[in-house]
Parts: C-alpha cells; structure tokens; sequence
C-alpha cells in the first residue's frame, strides 16, 4: 500500500507532468489531481477532480480518498493566467487558506509540500548576495506573486505549528526554466529585443523544468522537512543570457522603466510587475546547501546549461549567434594576417 | 633611532596630520592586557623582545629552535607563556607539508613607532641563513628563495609590477595580443564567460576594468607598495584598511596593488556600501569588478571560499571627513568585519593608505544638495565645484599602501565572535596599528607630491 497523493493545481504544465511522473512512482499507489478546469494535457493514470481550492469541498476529497500526502502547486505566479490580480490572490491565499485547513482537518494528512519560489526573499540593493533559507528579506516584496507566496509561506507556519504531526516541507524555486514551461520570465526572454534597467546588470539562477519535478519527487517521497532553496548551479547575468541568445538590450533609464514595462504590459506581451522590475535590476541568487545536505537533491542542469536548452527548444536565436561571432572573429585575424603580411613586405 | 625620537616624530606626523592630541603616544597603546593573554600572535605593546609565531621546523640556523622545543633565544628575554601555546599546532604539520602556508617567524618590532619589520627574509627552507636575521619558511610557494629584506629606511621593496609582457619587441607578440583582444570579444559577444554567485566577471576584471585604472595607479598616483608579503599565497584573508578622499580611490587601488604586486595575482574582493549597489552602472560595475555588499553574510562567505576580502570600516565617515582630519581614522563601525575574520578564523591584514586624503581635499561640505541627491555628503574641494568638470580631476597626490602583519584570529575560536569584548578589542587593536602605520609613513613621505 504506497502513498495516496493529492496534487493541488494539476491542470497547469508543471502540475500535470508532476502528477504524470508520480503515477510512476513505485512507492505511490493512488495520484488524484485538483483543479479548478480539467487539464488540458495528459496526466496519465492520475485521477482528476475536478474541484476549487477556495471551496470547502477539498475537505471532502481528501477525506474520501484518504489521502496522507498534499503537494500543493496552486500558487499562481501571473495574473494574466488567472484572469486578474484580484482572483490571483484569492486563488492564492484564500486558496491556500482552504487547502490547509482541510489538511488541518484530516487526521490521515502525514505530509505536505509546497511550491513556493525564491521570490519570498524579494530583491534590493541591501540584500546579501546569497539567500540561505534562514535570511529574511531587507525589502518584502510587496506586489503580486512574491507577496503572496509569502503570505502563503506563512498560513503553512501556521498550519504546522498546529499540526507538528505532519512533515512539511517547502521548496523555494528559482525561475523555473525549460523548453515547455511558460513564465513572466520566459516570456520576457522571449522577446526580441529585451529591455534592460540601464546601469544594472542583475545576477539570476535558473532550474531546469526537469529537475523541479524530480525535487518535487523527492520532497514528496523523501523526509525531508523545513524550508529548502532549489536552483541551478552557477549564475548568470542578463547581459550574458541576452548575448547567449544573440539578441540586442535596450537600456531603459531607471525612472522610465514602470512605463515602459506597462506599455508592454498593456501589449500583453509580458508580464512587468513592480517585482519583476526589482528582480531585472538587482537580480537574486540564493544558497543550495540545504537542497543537497536536507532534500538530497543535485541538479542535472546547471543554470547556463537550463538557459542553453530553454533557447535550444524554443528557438530563441537572435540575430547575433555564436557562429556567426566566430566567423567574425575568423575574418577580422585573417584580415590582420593580411595587412600585417603586407607590412612585412614593405618593411 | 631611539624610541624617544621616533615618538617625537610620530607626534610631528599627527600633528602634521591634522590630528588634534588625541592619539599622543601616551594613549596610543590601548590595547588590552585582555586581548594580548586571549591572542599569542598580537605583538605586546610593550615587549621589545623578538616574538615568534611559531617556529619554521626546517631552519637550519640556532636562531630559530626547534618544533618540540621551549623557545630559547638568546638574544632577547622571552615573551611569556605566549609562544609556546601557538607553536605546537603548525610546527607538527609543518615538516609533513613544506607547500602549506608556512609560520612565519617575525623580527623584532619597535612598537613604539610600529615601523616595519627591521629585516624579514623569505629564505628557501634548505637555503642558509646567517644568524642575526631571522628566517622563516616562505608562504609563498614559488617565491622561496626571493630574498626579500625591508630596511628601516631602505627605498621601498620594488616600483609597480611590469605590464603584461609589451608586444613591442617581435610580431608574434603583436599577433598574440590581437588574437586575444578578439578572443575576448568573441567571448563576451557570445556571453562565454562565467560570473561567480557575487556577480563577479574576472574576464571582465583582469582585461577591462584593473587597465582602466592602471595608468591612475601607474602614473598619477605612483603608488608604492610595501609588506605585499603580508598577503598569504592563498586561502582566506581579511585586508582592513582606512578610507579617504570623497571618492573611493584607494579601494581600487589597492585592488590593483594586490593583483598587480602580489606573486599570485589575487584578486581582492571589496566590501561596499550599499549605496554602491543602488546606483545605476556603480552597481553593475563594483559586481563585475569583485565588490559585494558589507555585511556579515557576504564577508563570511568570501572567507570561507577562501577569498582575500577588503573592508575600508570607516565607511562614508572616512571618506567623507574634511581635509583638517585627515589620516585620522574616524569610528570603525561596529566590529562586524572583526567577528567575519574570527568566526571563519581567517587572519586579518591591517592596511594603511597614505596619498587617498589629498586627492581630494575637503575643505566643505553641502548638505542640503546631499540630501537632494540622496548622498552622505556633497564635497566641496578647492577645484570642485569651482572650476566645474576640471574639478573632478583628482590631484597627483603621492600615494604609500602598506599592507601589516596579519593578525591571526583563528586560536581564538569562532566563538569569540560572539564576545564583544574581545571583538571590541581586536578592533581596536587593528585600527591602532593601521594609525601607527600611518603615522610612520607620513614620516616616510617626503612630500605630499612626490
């Protein structure tokens, strides 16, 4: 008899491929997917309810089901794909509110997992150039999914101060990257020529979609407990993943960047929040100790080589490659061979 | 020079200084009896005896006795109980690895001038050595049989390494440098290159932004360089230093002085502001260039990774301070950068930078535009804002970096640092020996100019 688990948000790319490669899951006999509309993907041999976080039903769920272990992966990140930042933050935190309490409720819950991001640690000038699990943030993020992830992260404090009997872990990701999932940031990636906060050059870490699921598996399966930063090895800088992608910046004055990030908001092209902007200039990495010592885990990617398969499988090649840098740099030292031979035979 | 002399002089220098009576040599030696029982290593302000570290095990000479030992040295009373608690430890791994950062043996100090080591040698560990210097295995490895002797009163150690070797000579050279240039913009085009977790670009570093600011160090500045050897060859260090002269020069000159005269070309790792790092270009820059934000998390971390970190405590109080003051160090924070060296047990290297104060005389402050702009201070120099631009020119001031002894900190234990007596000690120790310092070169230099 393997674990029966509940996965909250399946209907969403990473939910549904998490509850896929659960079902697979030797030591996991049942998978039962929540979410709100079915999922338009495959999700293999999981059950799918259909039901709302925000609603006291889930209760029910997880009591038929007797389920005793509750990933939830219902934070959404951008309100364009909940329609508004108002029902986003209902979503979020009346949601998450819900969920936990009926986790709170039932006797038989022994694990919960949840999916923050490292967004909680928001971005400043002030803050330390590495996050370890225990550094509050200088400066709280205070607009849109960093905000709530941090009220998020606080009902599940709450939730396991009142239920010490059950383990719960939270993973903090870093911008989560890869050919199929769709982000704020790769959306912004996408673009074909990127707008920059101009004097700023912020440092980021990436993981790979893959390697999400696969600590996701393991801080179902596992016992692992407490909060752990998840991310890649290595950073990078803007700068250099817009070159490594060939594509032209554009420096944008600092206290023009709130416009310009709503006119390409406005063209729905991207989603430029207030804390994307701080995260554009002052970036944010955080400390990945935990992730081995706690949840055991070791990136297969490391953040250039998720970057590298992110412009890989979607194409992202601008004008500027590599190659033709190469060939570049081939010309211009035959052409210095050249004059300097004529030189030679002059002299 | 008798001690009276040079206490003479040093009070001259204070004076000369603009420093009010306030460090006279009667109250320069602060430091604890506390501290100079917790930490064997800290000269004692009084002793005039030669003090040891630790013995180097492979010295052939009497001088210096062996491991196992009590410390017998004929030429000079004993420093008490203090020697013996710190030699056991090195000596024993000493002979096992000859490459490992070796003790160091350290020649008598005239502590009342704390001039520089009379004589120190780097002698090869099989080399000779005559019996009236002292000798000490050398910490670097490539570097042991470089004599290196620091008379009192001998012209400084050597001028500015040479440049990269000058492709003036043959066309392979030339070629090699143009290959390079491209190589180096084919890497940066093509975003091949790695940054560290702080933002840190050696690429960018070592090829850009250390030559930008070469000819400043080079020419204008001419800076001197003394006691490089201070600086262990590798492993965590933390280099304490004062601050002067409305813009930061003397960080990055002493960024260059480390990479440029040092044996292994290390990079030194700049502690900022945060003000630094809210400024648009500042901020991308000091990251690329090495600079992380001051404070405990980042400093521990850079020691820990076994960086040579630089911290300027003073902060904006120093670089800020009129002209009248200068070389008067001014508070030196909290002591954070004190419980970072201890709770990671790197040592600590004080730093004193002579010429940083009259690059930029501040002879007036404007605090309302300061606060305008958001700035700790709004200078006024005798050229700027007078003379617009052109004041921005910062004058040829003749500048000295002399880089001390380090303090070792890690007999103290890591949890020293959560006791802010000895953190309090400690640091007022180093910003005591960074003054003295001072004062003796400003003896030293003959004029402001030159």
């Amino acid at each position: 008899m393997g674990r029966i688990v509940l996965v909250a948000g399946v209907s969403r790319y990473l939910g549904g491929r998490f509850a896929r490669r659960l079902v697979a899951e030797p030591g996991v006999s049942r998978v039962i997917g929540v979410d709100v509309v079915p999922p338009p993907h495959d999700i293999g041999e999981a059950e799918f309810v259909r039901a709302d976080i925000r609603n006291p039903v889930i209760a029910k769920v997880i009591a038929r089901a007797a389920v005793d272990t509750v990933v939830h992966m219902n934070v959404i990140a951008t309100p364009t794909s909940a329609g508004g930042r108002v029902s986003m933050k209902e979503i979020n935190v009346i949601g998450t509110m819900q969920l936990l309490a009926a986790c709170q409720k039932a006797p038989g819950v022994q694990r919960l997992v949840v999916k923050s991001t490292a967004g909680v640690y928001g971005s400043s000038p002030r803050d330390p150039a590495m996050f370890t699990e225990e550094t509050g943030a200088k400066v709280l993020p205070h607009t849109g999914w960093g905000k709530d992830s941090v009220e998020v992260e606080g009902y599940v404090r709450g939730f396991s101060r009142r239920r010490p009997d059950v383990d719960v872990v939270q993973l903090r990701f870093a911008n989560i990257i890869g050919p199929g999932i769709r982000t704020a940031l790769t959306d912004y990636l996408s673009l074909p020529v990127l707008p920059t906060v101009l004097g700023f050059d912020p440092r980021f870490q990436l993981l790979h979609e893959d390697d999400s699921l696969e600590a996701l598996r393991l801080a179902t399966i596992g016992d692992a407990t407490g909060v752990v930063n998840v991310a890649g090895d290595g950073v990078l800088l803007l700068s250099q993943a817009a070159r490594m992608m060939g594509r032209p910046t554009v420096p944008v004055p600092g206290a023009t960047t709130g416009a310009v990030g709503q006119v390409l908001r406005r063209l729905g092209r991207v989603d430029f929040t207030g804390e994307q902007l701080r995260f554009l200039s002052y970036g944010r990495v955080v400390d990945t100790t935990r992730m081995r010592t706690v949840l055991g885990f070791e990136p297969r990617y490391t953040t250039r080589e998720a970057f590298s398969d992110f412009v890989r499988g979607r194409r992202l090649f601008g004008p500027l490659s590599a190659d033709l840098v190469e060939q570049l740099e081939r010309l211009a030292l035959a052409g210095v061979g050249r004059v300097r031979s004529m030189a030679g035979s002059d002299g | 020079m008798t001690k009276a002399q040079a206490r003479r002089q040093v009070a001259a220098a204070a004076r000369r200084a603009g420093g009010a009576g306030g460090d006279t040599p009667g109250r320069r030696h602060r430091t604890t009896p506390l501290l100079a029982d917790l930490e064997p290593a800290a000269p004692p302000p009084t002793a005039d005896a030669p003090l040891a570290d630790a013995p180097a095990a492979d010295v052939p000479t009497a001088d210096v006795p062996p491991p196992d030992a009590p410390v017998t040295d004929p030429g000079a009373p004993q420093a008490p109980q203090a020697p013996q608690a710190s030699e056991a430890s090195p000596a024993s791994e000493a002979p096992q690895a000859p490459k490992a950062p070796a003790p160091r043996v350290r020649a008598a100090r005239a502590t009342a001038t704390r001039k520089r080591p009379v004589v120190r040698t780097a002698a090869a560990p099989s080399g000779p050595a005559s019996p009236r210097v002292r000798v000490g295995a050398s910490r670097r490895t490539s570097g042991g049989e470089r004599l290196m002797a620091v008379a009192d009163d001998a012209p400084p150690t050597d001028g500015p390494a040479d440049a990269p070797p000058s492709g003036s000579g043959d066309g392979h050279g030339l070629d090699r440098r143009i290959a390079g240039a491209l190589a180096f913009v084919r890497r940066r085009l093509t975003g091949d290159y790695t940054v560290d977790e702080f933002g840190f670009d050696p690429d960018l570093t070592d090829n850009v932004l250390l030559n930008l600011f070469r000819p400043l160090y080079k020419r204008w500045f001419r800076v001197e360089v003394r006691g490089i050897e201070n600086i262990p060859a590798s492993g965590g260090a933390l280099i304490v230093a004062n601050h002067g002269g409305a813009v930061a020069f003397d960080a990055l000159m002493t960024q260059i002085a480390v990479h440029d005269e040092h044996p292994q070309h290390r990079h030194l790792r700049m502690l900022g502001a945060d003000l630094v790092f809210s400024t648009p270009v500042l901020s991308e820059l000091a990251r690329k260039g090495g600079a992380t934000l001051a404070g405990n998390a980042d400093a521990e971390r850079l020691l820990q990774g076994g960086q040579l970190v630089g911290v300027w405590p003073e902060g904006f109080k120093g670089i800020g301070k009129p002209f009248s003051e200068r070389y008067k160090l001014q508070r030196f924070g909290r002591g954070g950068f004190v419980s970072a060296a201890l709770r990671t047990g790197t040592p600590i290297i004080p730093c004193a930078i002579v010429g940083a104060e009259e690059t930029y005389p501040i002879i007036g402050d404007m605090p309302a535009v300061a606060r305008v702009l958001g700035l700790p201070y709004a200078p006024i120099t005798p050229t700027w804002p007078l003379l617009g631009l052109f004041g921005l020119i910062p004058l040829p001031s003749k500048w000295l970096i002399e880089f001390g002894a380090p303090l070792p900190t890690d007999e103290l234990g890591a949890k020293a640092a959560d006791d802010p007596m000895v953190v309090f000690d400690l640091t007022d120790q180093v910003r005591q020996t960074i003054q003295q310092t001072l004062y003796s070169l400003l003896v030293q230099r003959r004029s402001v100019f030159f």
